[in-house]
């Protein structure tokens, strides 16, 4: 090997293992959802004013009470989509629980609160704490006009924006990778 | 001890963990609550399908009917009147799980009676209501 080819291999391993340590977090940053362009809205407070959703959403090991009982009549959202506080207002308020009863007896209150609270949005910097995931920077943003267009949201199989898993395919999973969306026609 | 009495032994110690916690049938539950009528309810007459399928049928005072989520066909699959999520039929004929775990009896019954009476149902209401879709075929 010449004196050159030396001194360019040396350079290009620098290079490569530069690369190496800089590109992973990045790809991570947005293995899970299409990020892109959020940083536009950035600002002291975190992406969206400070109302970002958690990273992961939902642990791994997920509470087997609070998926059985929460995925009653919608699907179990998951706790990262919200903050803490959030959690507790919903779990202080569950006899009215958007209009309906929902109460469950002490124990399983407790458990399930517990398993929100300690799961919720660790990127939520704001003070704010909305009751409903769709009032949320985040979720206005990622489902603004030209994300979503209005006739999606008129379509009979949407119905709602609770109904996640009517485009998030794996939203039972607690997955909303943008590659399982699939819109309904 | 000898092999033949240690197997028996085993079996029956084993045995009892298979038996599911609260296993009833919607006849065991309605019997239930035929015991608590008699008790609470002064000068009561039995359960009545018929008052049950009106009672079913008919708002109270609220937006919502039973029929609002579960359909004017109890043995029909329900849709959530808010939120669409499919709900599995109510008639026993057509859902053999319905009224066989008396904890999660008394929650929907709870749950749905604030929603669709702004109270809870008397035991009478629970038996009618009962006695009709233990009629409802498939």
């Amino acid at each position: 090997m010449s004196k050159y080819n030396k001194k360019f291999a040396l350079v290009f391993a620098i290079a490569v293992m530069v690369a190496g340590f800089v590109i992973p977090p990045a790809q991570a940053e947005d293995e899970d959802d299409d990020d892109r362009g959020a940083g536009r809205n950035e600002s002291r407070g975190g992406k969206y004013g400070g109302e970002d959703r958690g990273k992961p959403l939902q642990p791994g090991q997920a509470n087997a009470k609070w998926k059985q009982e929460c995925s009653s009549c919608h699907i179990a959202y998951p706790p990262g989509l919200l903050p803490a506080e959030s959690w507790r207002k919903l779990m202080a308020g569950l006899d009215k629980h958007f209009g309906s009863d929902a109460t469950l007896d002490t124990q399983e209150t407790e458990e399930i609160r517990a398993f929100l609270v300690d799961n919720a949005s660790n990127r939520w910097q704001a003070p704010t704490a909305p009751l409903r995931i769709t009032e949320s920077a985040w979720f206005k943003s990622k489902h603004d006009s030209h994300e979503v267009p209005p006739s999606v949201w008129k379509n009979p199989k949407v119905n709602s924006p609770a109904n996640c898993d009517a485009c998030h395919t794996k939203a039972e999973n607690g997955s909303f990778n943008e590659h399982d969306i699939r819109m309904p026609k | 001890m000898s092999r033949t009495f240690c197997v028996p032994a085993f079996l029956f110690i084993a045995g009892v963990p298979l038996q599911p916690a609260f296993a009833e049938t919607p006849i065991d539950v309605l019997a239930a609550l035929q015991i608590e009528a008699t008790k609470s309810t002064p000068g009561f007459q039995g359960f009545s399908a018929t008052r049950g399928e009106k009672f079913f049928k008919t708002k109270h005072g609220n937006e919502w009917s039973c029929t609002s989520c579960h359909t004017e066909n109890p043995a029909a699959t329900g849709r959530h009147a808010k939120t669409d999520k499919p709900i599995d039929p109510m008639a026993p004929s057509a859902n053999s799980e319905r009224f066989t775990n008396p904890k999660k009896i008394e929650k929907w019954f709870k749950r749905n009676c604030n929603d669709v009476l702004d109270r809870s149902c008397t035991t009478q209401e629970k038996g009618d209501v009962l006695s009709y879709l233990l009629t409802v075929k498939k």
